[in-house]
């Protein structure tokens, strides 16, 4: 066990080496990450499971090569075919497919319930990486294959493990100057999509509680913008607070007790950041200046939020303690900054940035040192954080009368840009915590 | 949602503006009768005096601002004066202000931005002797424009503040 462990942390710190060349300084609009090959070989069906066995296979390879890092080698190019999950691989054979990681599964179902089995091997040392399995009932089966994808990648990577997550976001659809705004929620790549409200109101970003079994989102009904909570298990919805003026963009805290949002001032003139307990529904005033404060996010430990507000003349990123002292700006550079989002490893802010008729989404460090562009055009807006940290999803407008809003994903180097599929128009992501 | 004027220091700066705007606009008459400017009308016989239709192409149901502002213009505080008149004259009639802002800004700081435009021409009505329990206002953002070809042609005729009525009209 030793020595393996040994082995993978060889390679682990061999690849994050790599990795490290790839990490760039400045704007990277292109560009390519250098993939690992991997040969991921069609999993060995039980009876029954065959179909199962075929997509599973599929949908881990296509989470290891979306992530940018793997380069999933066509089965058609394997020599050796696999025919048993004891099976001890012919690496030679592997080696000559020019395949540096090699997987090997099974799927299986007894009693109602379905089991992926794999193993990862290095082919050029022929060790024995890691292996593990996991069950769960059968409709739960890309759920069971997302989850052999995040053990592949976390160990090859060293990087923690996002592909087990869903995304949440507003369905668009209709005319542009009429459009249908719904909640949605998918899988992180794309798939199980569903829209949760009817689309009477306008619905605007939703973002997840850290339990992943609630909602926040705002809504633009017949008379204001409105905070709600909605439960994914039940479809039910309230309105979180009472408030007399329109309250908008809500986020949970990182224990999920308390939401923060922006509520418009009596005079209407302003609005500040207001923090709400859910459990005893007490507000706290957060922030009181007079300029719009808005978009809040709290740092992982909770003890500080980032926000956005133009009490100097335009929008700027701040950052202040969680008790809303010591406010100070931390984006300096040239235009506007918006809509923060801090990493949940906390050491980033990813923003929107507004300057000479384009928008960008890039990163920074929460004290606004190491700004970074990760992608930049007509129109990227509202940033949100893979649970590890390492892409970061965001929406992007096209012109145009029949233009639109599509979701799109991006390395936090810059590289590896990819469109997020949806049925509709989408916008407003939210990236889940890591399902449990 | 009514959006209730609570800040009385706002309401002295609201006058302080009302008169520069009421100065700027007194070169042209004020149309305290929209019936003396129903001739591009009578054709249709759609807009009666005191309906939806007599205050959308007699008066004039919106106002437009410049990018990321929320002050008046003189042509913008002309209309809301004509509004103002209008709903002085038929005082059965309630309005909701709706507030938008083009699609160049980021969604979060538009709701508030449209806000403060709503804010804007209710308080200015208001000062002009509207009552103000006759007045609510909501906040699109960037969710409702009307022009759709992503050029200033269009973005700036989407930030807007629209006076739409909501009952008591004929």
């Amino acid at each position: 066990m030793t020595s393996k462990l040994r082995i993978f942390l060889f390679l682990v710190l061999a690849y994050c080496g790599a990795t490290q060349a790839f990490a760039v300084n400045g704007i990277v609009t292109s560009g390519k990450i250098d993939p690992l090959p991997i040969a991921i070989t069609p999993f060995i069906a039980a009876a029954g499971t065959e179909n199962d066995s075929a997509t599973i296979s599929g949908i881990i390879a296509s989470d290891l090569a979306r992530s940018g890092y793997f380069n999933p080698l066509p089965p058609e190019s394997f020599i050796e075919q696999i025919g048993s999950f004891d099976q001890s691989p012919n690496f030679a054979s592997w080696q000559q497919v020019k395949t540096q990681a090699l997987v090997i599964g099974q799927v299986s179902q007894s009693g109602g319930r379905m089991t992926v089995a794999f193993k990862l091997y290095d082919v050029n040392t022929q060790a024995f990486l890691a292996g593990s399995s996991f069950t769960a009932p059968p409709k739960f089966s890309r759920r069971l294959a997302h989850k052999v994808a995040d053990m592949i990648y976390n160990k090859i990577t060293g990087f923690a493990p996002y592909f087990d997550t869903r995304v949440v976001y507003v369905d668009e659809s209709g005319p542009k100057n009429a459009r249908v705004k719904k909640l949605a929620m998918m899988d992180q790549d794309g798939f199980n999509p569903r829209t949760l409200t009817s689309g009477n109101e306008i619905l605007l970003t939703p973002r997840f509680s850290p339990n992943t079994q609630e909602i926040t989102y705002a809504a633009i009904g017949t008379e204001a913008s409105r905070v709600y909570l909605y439960n994914i298990d039940t479809g039910q919805k309230e309105i979180v607070g009472d408030f007399p003026n329109m309250s908008f963009a809500p986020r949970f805290s990182p224990d999920g007790q308390k939401v923060v949002m922006s509520l418009q001032s009596d005079d209407g003139r302003n609005a500040n950041i207001f923090e709400m307990d859910l459990r005893s529904k007490q507000m706290r005033q957060v922030t009181d200046v007079p300029a719009i404060n808005t978009a809040p996010s709290y740092s992982p430990d909770g003890t500080r939020i980032t926000f956005e507000s133009d009490r100097g003349g335009s929008q700027q990123v701040y950052v202040m303690n969680a008790d809303g002292s010591n406010q100070n700006r931390v984006s300096f550079g040239k235009g506007r900054y918006s809509t923060p989002v801090w990493s949940p490893d906390g050491k980033y802010i990813a923003f929107t940035k507004q300057g000479e008729s384009k928008f960008a989404i890039g990163v920074m460090a929460p004290d606004g040192s190491g700004e970074r562009i990760l992608t930049e055009g007509f129109h990227n807006e509202g940033p949100t954080w893979s649970p590890n940290s390492r892409v970061v999803m965001f929406f992007r407008d096209q012109p145009g009368e029949s233009g639109g809003p599509q979701l799109y994903s991006v390395d936090i180097t810059g590289y590896n840009e990819q469109k997020v599929p949806t049925p509709e128009f989408s916008s407003d992501p939210a990236w889940s915590p890591l399902l449990k | 949602m009514m959006m209730r004027l609570a800040n009385v220091k706002f309401a002295a700066l609201c006058c302080c503006f009302l008169a520069l705007a009421a100065c700027s606009k007194k070169t042209q008459p004020t149309l305290d009768s929209p019936g003396l400017n129903t001739g591009l009308n009578d054709g249709g016989g759609q807009s009666a005096p005191g309906s939806k239709g007599d205050f959308k192409t007699n008066v004039g149901d919106r106002v437009y601002f410049l990018n990321d502002q929320t002050n008046l213009s003189p042509e913008a505080a002309d209309t809301l004066t004509k509004q103002a008149s209008w709903l002085k004259q038929y005082r059965q009639v309630t309005i909701q202000v709706e507030g938008h802002a083009d699609e160049r800004g980021t969604r979060e700081y538009n709701i508030s931005l449209s806000a403060r435009r709503a804010t804007t021409v209710r308080q200015f009505l208001i000062s002009q002797g509207v009552a103000g329990n006759r007045i609510s206002s909501i906040a699109y953002g960037k969710e409702r424009p009307v022009a759709l070809c992503d050029a200033e042609q269009c973005w700036s005729q989407n930030r807007r503040a629209v006076t739409v009525i909501t009952g008591g009209a004929n």
